[in-house]
């Protein structure tokens, strides 16, 4: 009997959360529809004028979806180097050692500071620095909303990779020491090949985290809505023109902001997934 | 003995509730409880009038600052008692729905911020401001820019417009302004809540754009003046209708309201003619309904609204408004909104008499 109810209660309580997902996409498409319908869909996607002279409003989402690429791909190569030196000082070279465990905390740590005091720290420290390097006058754009969601990324990206680095078996790696390879090359022929996907893995799930993120986005990215045609010109991620546009929108502008809300959910759910399917075939290995 | 126990309670409680009710100087009438939405420029302002007017009278008000839009959309759909906005309602917005007044509360204006190294006083014209945000005029030291500042050293840096990434009614009154002044800006870019700006930066409110000039050098944009004279942000002489370059101030923000104003107060006063005008100015207004019978409202809520209009227009809370921040109304646009009170009515019968 209370088997039964255990069964049922936890039925219930799976359900709840693919019921939300549905009711949230059901509200996204109804909501966009009106966007999709006024301007089509490809074109909606493929537009770049964001114009709001009233009678002829214009909205097209490309310079955000570019925005949203551009900040994102930029985080993921920055964030690489560190947070793959961060995975192999903690998941192998130093495996196991007081000091690993140390660094892997410290990672973590940052994976707990709210976002908005990621954006402060950039846009008082950081920006005046980029301006002072004459990257651009200035200091906001594509740049220096990158180099910050590069340091919000990275523990996330570090500490699942190390776990998988952390599984390549041993027998594997003695293998490979007692033929004569040294640490160097047991890196780059064992471990790398075998928690290839893994990593891989770790770091489509960080690049969902960079997709999503506002906050920060918004303060440093500066908030205009062109095409951005240099890594260091202002722009718009999918994010932060909904932050910046939603409160005061109505009619077809509210439509198009949620018709990007609704693009930024699928892309997000589409990188989510591959990377679920990473994760599971690092498994069978 | 139960019985006459219950009655006696019943009669404390009534006196109890009597005396409650009587205490505030409102004229008898029960205290009501008010709601209005909209503008959230003045806010601030609203805030400490409301809150002496329930300490003065017992009615409380509540005001949400969902926006200008959003409060006339209230009002629109009967929900709420007062809107506030910023900007006027047009005649179209007019007829599609019930007559209504329009009470100008107090003003405010647009300043133009600036950081530049050294320089301390800065003169514009409507134009230069225009061909600056146009992205037309791309160098601190201009020709144009050292004309109108003999004296003043301008850099010769490249100047960063910031403007709004939100939808604003301080845009809305900064591009008004320049679509009277530059016939490139009308034709280019207009006035609204939102504009197409083509150089610069953008960020999200007051504070935002505040805090962006005020952090990068060389830059220019423009913020209310609320939150420019509270947090004391430099600001630039903008020459006005008569050709004099006017600070933003209470006095200068008050005296563009000086000139004619229509009788429904329904105008833009920014390039106002008037002399001493700051040319960036504007009203900001409470709208009711003519006809305070609707949704079910009682006479004592309209005289309650009416009561808390009129305490808004007297030469006390007038008083406050510089002091909070915002610039008071002249006499005589004072007089006019008391004479709007005198047409709103109950029942087609004017509620003050």
């Amino acid at each position: 009997m209370s088997d039964k109810l255990h069964r049922i209660l936890l039925f219930v309580a799976a359900l709840i959360v693919p019921v939300v997902c549905g009711g949230i996409v059901y509200a996204l498409v109804t909501d966009a529809y009106e966007a999709f319908e006024h301007f089509g869909f490809l074109n909606f996607l493929t537009s770049s004028e964001w114009s709001y002279t009233e009678g002829n409003e214009r909205y097209g989402a490309l310079p955000f979806i570019t925005g949203t690429l551009m900040t994102t791909l930029l985080a993921l190569v920055f964030c690489i180097p560190f947070s793959l030196a961060v995975a192999l000082f903690a998941g192998e070279y130093f495996k196991g050692t007081k000091i690993a465990a140390v660094l892997s905390a410290v990672t973590d740590l940052l994976a707990g500071i709210p976002s908005i005091i990621y954006g402060l720290w950039g846009f008082y420290t950081l920006r005046p620095v980029v301006m002072a390097l004459n990257l651009s006058p200035q200091g906001s754009g594509i740049l220096t909303a990158s180099l910050v969601l590069t340091i919000m990324i990275v523990p996330y990206a570090a500490s699942l990779s190390a776990e998988f680095i952390k599984l390549v078996p041993n027998d594997l790696k003695e293998g490979a020491y007692s033929l004569g390879a040294t640490k160097g090359e047991v890196v780059r022929k064992i471990v790398f090949p075998v928690a290839g996907s893994g990593v891989f893995s770790a770091y489509i799930l960080a690049v969902g985290r960079a997709l999503g993120e506002t906050m920060t986005v918004t303060m440093l990215i500066g908030n205009t809505n062109n095409m951005p045609d240099s890594i260091t010109s202002t722009g718009n991620s999918m994010a932060s023109i909904i932050a910046n546009q939603f409160g005061e929108a109505d009619g077809l502008r509210l439509s198009s902001l949620i018709a990007i809300g609704l693009i930024l959910f699928l892309i997000t759910a589409l990188i989510n997934m591959i990377g679920k399917i990473m994760i599971k075939r690092a498994r069978i290995i | 003995m139960k019985k006459i126990f219950s009655s006696i309670m019943t009669l404390t409680l009534a006196m109890a509730m009597a005396a409650c009710g009587g205490s505030a100087t409102n004229g008898g009438r029960k205290a009501q409880e008010l709601s209005g939405a909209g503008a959230t420029f003045p806010l601030p302002f609203y805030n400490v009038v409301f809150e002496h007017f329930a300490q003065l009278k017992g009615d409380v008000v509540a005001y949400g600052g969902i926006g200008s839009g959003g409060g006339v959309r209230n009002l629109r759909d009967k929900i709420v008692d007062f809107a506030g906005s910023d900007a006027f309602l047009t005649d179209k917005e007019m007829a599609d729905m019930a007559p209504v007044v329009h009470i100008p509360t107090c003003m405010g204006a647009v300043v133009v911020a600036y950081n530049l190294e050294g320089v301390k006083e800065l003169k514009l014209t409507g134009q230069v401001v225009a061909d600056i945000f146009a992205g037309e005029i791309k160098m601190w030291n201009d020709a144009r820019l050292v004309a109108l500042n003999p004296g003043v050293t301008l850099p010769a840096e490249a100047i960063l417009p910031v403007f709004r990434s939100d939808g604003s009614g301080t845009t809305f009154v900064f591009t008004d302004y320049l679509t009277k002044v530059s016939s490139m800006w009308a034709g280019k870019y207009g006035a609204g809540k939102s504009v197409n700006f083509p150089a610069g930066q953008a960020a999200k409110g007051n504070p935002g754009v505040a805090g962006v000039i005020s952090q990068t050098k060389n830059a220019i944009g423009y913020v209310g003046s609320e939150y420019a004279f509270a947090q004391k942000i430099p600001c630039a002489r903008i020459e006005n209708a008569r050709g004099e370059f006017v600070l933003p101030s209470s006095a200068t923000i008050s005296a563009a309201a000086s000139g004619d104003i229509p009788a429904d107060t329904r105008t833009s006063i920014t390039n106002a003619e008037a002399v001493g005008a700051y040319p960036i100015s504007t009203f900001t207004w409470l709208i009711i309904y003519k006809e305070q019978n609707y949704a079910g409202r009682s006479k004592e809520q309209a005289a309650a609204t009416l009561d808390l209009l009129q305490y808004v227009l007297s030469d006390e809370v007038q008083g406050m408004a510089s002091e909070v921040h915002y610039a008071p109304l002249p006499e005589k646009v004072k007089g006019l909104g008391r004479t709007h009170l005198k047409t709103v009515t109950y029942n087609g019968v004017a509620i003050l008499q």
